[in-house]
């Protein structure tokens, strides 16, 4: 998409969380992007914009103005079945805003329809930093704790809970990953917050 | 000010990204650094109208764990607003951004730069495209 809507003046940013760049090596190199792929350890991003799950995209127009918050947008059908998220229609939708503008929201409503984060939330944020440095500095039983806590003030961040699975050795896509979505499915939350057409 | 259950430690401050390495103390909930280290890990400074980094400015009263050369941090981030986590065992601090920095940020429509690098560790930034639209995805492999 990237390489055939370039020629209008769009492009498309990946950035991928990673504890390890080369965790993400082989998805990079066989997808072969035209565009800039980047690699965020520290989950910097995430933190700045909010982000809450994967995956999390934001319109930003040309001016530097986010015009679409987060929402999460497929862009392949590998998921369907477990999402229900359409990703053909989000990829019209990216397609007809690169092609003729439309689908950009105002200041007013995307200020509206931003999340932004609680001073819980950034509690956590900050002890899944520490947990992070633990883990990378030899203290892995220290991160343990951290990153507990981390879940507990902000159950709604899967950038967080299921995040945080590989740095601690853990399967991402396994049982414990199951049962905290079952958990918070289950006390009637959804798993994915999309924005609403 | 040390009270009896502080222990010295070689603390590490993780101040959003700038890691510095101090002398402290820790324990009971608090992680007192001297005035020196307090600039160094975090560039506030102490002056006559309190402990201040730029235009920022905390005032200083007795008991407040901010007074006599010797600054608890965990009463700075509270001040500020901060999250701030904890390790006493590891002596790691981790100071963060306050919710109220980034709802402001997000609120004003203005999308954060960022530089971060690619597999080839080449540095990219968000403001490189400005003067077109882009779409930034965020993911995971995992």
């Amino acid at each position: 998409m990237h390489a055939e809507l370039e020629h209008l003046g769009f492009s498309i940013v990946t950035v991928a969380l990673e504890k390890d760049p080369e965790d993400v090596r082989p998805f990079i190199e066989r997808a072969a992007p035209t565009h800039p792929s980047l690699i965020d350890t520290d989950w910097v991003v995430a933190d700045l914009y909010n982000a809450v799950n994967v995956p999390s995209v934001v319109w930003i127009d040309e001016e530097g103005r986010i015009v679409r918050p987060n929402d999460a947008v497929f862009v392949t059908g590998t998921w369907t079945r477990a999402h229900g998220v359409d990703h053909e229609r989000h990829l019209r939708r990216i397609r007809r805003w690169a092609t003729t503008g439309e689908g950009a929201m105002t200041a007013e409503e995307a200020a509206r329809r931003q999340p932004v984060p609680d001073a819980d939330h950034q509690q956590a944020r900050a002890e899944f930093g520490l947990a992070q440095w633990l883990a990378r500095n030899g203290h892995a039983d220290r991160a343990e704790a951290h990153f507990a806590r981390a879940g507990e003030l902000a159950p709604h961040d899967f950038t967080i809970r299921r995040g945080s699975l590989p740095i601690r050795g853990i399967d991402s896509r396994g049982d414990e990953f199951r049962e905290m979505v079952v958990d918070w499915v289950g006390k009637g939350n959804p798993y994915y917050e999309l924005l609403e057409d | 000010m040390a009270a009896s259950y502080a222990r010295d430690v070689t603390l590490t401050v993780l101040d959003q990204g700038r890691v510095t390495v101090v002398d402290g103390s820790v324990g009971g909930g608090r992680v007192m650094v001297d005035d020196v280290s307090l600039t160094r890990a975090t560039g506030f400074v102490r002056k006559p109208e309190g402990l201040c980094r730029g235009e920022v400015c905390i005032p200083v009263r007795p008991g407040s764990g901010l007074d006599d050369n010797a600054v608890d941090l965990v009463a700075v981030a509270s001040v500020l607003g901060r999250p701030i986590a904890v390790d006493e065992d590891a002596g790691a601090v981790y100071l963060g951004p306050a919710a109220t920095e980034r709802a402001a940020v997000l609120r004003s429509g203005r999308a954060p730069d960022f530089t971060l690098p690619d597999l080839d560790g080449r540095l990219h930034s968000l403001s490189d495209l400005l003067g077109r639209k882009v779409v930034l995805a965020v993911y995971g492999s995992w």
